[in-house]
């Protein structure tokens, strides 16, 4: 808390909850909530709850935006366990999970602990690495596709004036290449985020930890076993939740930079479900799509949870907040 | 944990340096670990600003890699006047600052009623939205398009604010009640001592107090809005209520085969500009508003 009120933190003592605040308790305070509470409930429920439910009520209709809904049953569900399509986007997405996980997760902590020394010009690196969290996602696809661009762009430019026959590939034309070109892209875009989260949760360790390992002997490799790693537990446990639900979730970079192709070779779960949808137009079933992604996004943020503690998680978060 | 004076923390910070300070091999590699991201960072955009200053001869010729052949505006000149850009510009503008002035203040508001804890129907709605921070918006367009069309507010403008507006709030009230949560509740006796209804202890004091918290709140909203793609691709359809990402978007289907790559580059960096401003003008606050982005 008191990373997130740098003014308040020193006047109080801060505790993480305070009592209930004498003034509230009055008759009358139901209206006060509704009237305060009202313009972001009323939002957030017609466009968030009523959608949630509403979601699984689609599963079992079908609609194609100009006739009426119509009462389907278990036909979507059913089609779902035999379309192999469907299996495969969920095969592909949860690689793209793990490749994600795999590969943000180690150079995430190494920026982390890196731009966490005391060093000026750490500082001002760290500064830079931020450059790809202003970017929105559509311009970040956009600019990585002028990179790629066969024939012309910047590697193909290399790879032919510089005879690395290597570097002039079809990059997102190829199976098995776009699939790791965008392991690649969406790690370049999300690795400063999890440094953020590194760099608090390093500077949140007693340095008394380092005093302590380093008296009794121990090199920075051990320091690192067994001080770092330990205390960064819940960081841990924090950032690869955020990685894994995310990349389940992941459409706008894969829809703009091969949209699913070539063939159905990096066609996720959510782009299905968006094809499925908007381009069939058979809302049922991509609802049926859209449960299974909300159900396996929601189980994993839970599993993470319940293995590390939620008063845990909200700590890992303070330095950012 | 924290020395209090200036002095205590300098000297905690030397003997961090002296005490804990590595063998130069690694200080070396962490130097070079740090130089090579750098570069994966610096160097795509580098490329995204040279490339966007090149007329299309110029970018199928030169070297894309080095500052040379001259500076072409002509990349500039026609995303302001030979594409639908500008519109899109504008129109992320309005829906980008509407939404900021909505998830700030009712945010905020829901924020001062869920601390104060009057009656169940706060602590209620604190739950529902904690329990949104677990749903993935992927999850929900599809009820959402439903919803927007039957409504028959599909392809307009306030209609993107709202939904946007919605899909941030849970995170934008939650970094608010951390916040006014530290409000001392000494603060909040002395009013009620005056005599001051809620609506008074909300608008002088609150409102005022939650300033910093409020500039998180409003670079979080406007980055979940003027970068937002998602939401623009369904809920959007005509020329006049595209916003920029889409817009960059369909700019680069119609460049296909990389001719107008550098048309493209410039419209992204324009896209950018913005927020770098921001970036540099308010740098905590920003990095603050970033982390709950990912949270959306």
């Amino acid at each position: 808390m008191s990373a997130g009120n740098p003014t308040l933190a020193t006047s109080a003592s801060s505790p993480r909850r305070l009592p209930r605040l004498g003034v509230t308790r009055k008759r009358g305070s139901l209206w006060a909530d509704v009237a305060g509470l009202s313009p972001a409930m009323v939002l957030y429920g017609v466009f968030i709850v009523v959608p949630v439910l509403f979601a699984l009520v689609l599963s079992f209709t079908t609609w194609n935006v100009i006739g009426p809904l119509r009462w389907a049953g278990f036909a979507n569900w059913s089609r779902f366990f035999s379309d192999p399509t469907a299996h495969h986007s969920l095969l592909v997405t949860l690689e793209l999970a793990g490749a994600s996980w795999a590969v943000q997760t180690p150079i995430g902590m190494a920026l982390g602990l890196f731009v966490a020394g005391t060093q000026r010009y750490r500082s001002v690196f760290a500064g830079l690495y931020l450059l790809p969290l202003l970017l929105s996602t559509a311009g970040i696809a956009l600019m990585w596709q002028g990179v790629l661009t066969p024939n012309f762009g910047g590697v193909a430019w290399i790879s032919i004036h510089m005879h690395l026959p290597l570097l002039n590939q079809n990059w997102l034309g190829s199976a098995r290449l776009a699939f790791w070109v965008l392991v690649a892209v969406i790690a370049w875009q999300f690795i400063p985020f999890h440094m953020l989260l590194y760099q608090a949760g390093r500077r949140a360790i007693p340095p008394e930890l380092y005093d302590a390992a380093r008296v009794d002997g121990s090199t920075p490799a051990q320091a690192f076993r067994y001080v770092t790693v330990p205390q960064l537990r819940y960081t841990i446990a924090t950032s690869s939740t955020l990685i894994v639900v995310g990349s389940l979730t992941y459409f706008d970079l894969i829809f703009i930079l091969t949209n699913g192709g070539p063939g159905d070779a990096t066609r996720v779960l959510s782009l299905d479900m968006y094809d499925t949808g908007f381009l069939s137009t058979t809302f049922g079933y991509a609802s049926v799509l859209a449960v299974v992604l909300g159900v396996i996004g929601i189980a994993v943020a839970i599993f993470v949870i319940r293995a590390t503690g939620f008063g845990s998680m909200e700590s890992g978060r303070e330095g950012i907040w | 944990m924290k020395g209090n004076s200036e002095l205590g923390a300098r000297s905690e910070r030397a003997r961090l340096a002296s005490v804990g300070r590595p063998a130069w091999p690694l200080r070396l590699g962490a130097f070079l670990f740090g130089l090579i991201w750098l570069l994966i960072v610096v160097v795509p955009v580098y490329y995204m600003v040279l490339t966007s200053f090149r007329s299309d001869s110029q970018y199928l010729s030169d070297n894309p890699w080095l500052p040379i052949g001259g500076v072409s505006l002509s990349s500039y000149r026609t995303v302001f006047s030979g594409t639908g850009l500008a519109t899109d510009f504008r129109n992320s503008i309005v829906l980008a600052a509407a939404t900021v002035a909505v998830v700030v203040l009712a945010s905020l508001a829901a924020a001062f009623r869920i601390v104060t804890r009057g009656s169940r129907f706060a602590a209620v709605s604190f739950r529902l939205l904690l329990f949104g921070l677990a749903v993935p918006i992927q999850a929900i367009v599809i009820p959402i398009f439903v919803l927007v069309t039957k409504l028959h507010i599909y392809d307009t403008l306030p209609t993107l604010v709202v939904v946007i507006s919605a899909s941030l709030i849970a995170v934008a009230v939650l970094l608010n009640v951390n916040y006014v949560r530290a409000i001392p509740k000494e603060l909040f006796d002395a009013m009620a001592v005056d005599g001051a209804n809620q609506h008074t202890v909300f608008f002088q004091l609150v409102l005022p107090m939650s300033r910093p918290i409020m500039a998180v709140v409003a670079i979080f909203a406007g980055l979940g809005a003027w970068n937002n793609f998602l939401l623009p691709l369904i809920l959007t359809q005509s020329q006049n209520d595209s916003v920029l990402t889409l817009g960059l978007v369909k700019l680069s289907t119609v460049a296909q085969y990389g001719v107008d790559v550098p048309i493209v580059m410039a419209g992204v960096l324009l896209s950018v500009l913005p927020l770098v401003i921001l970036y540099v003008g308010l740098h905590r606050q920003f990095v603050k508003g970033l982390g709950g982005l990912a949270l959306r």
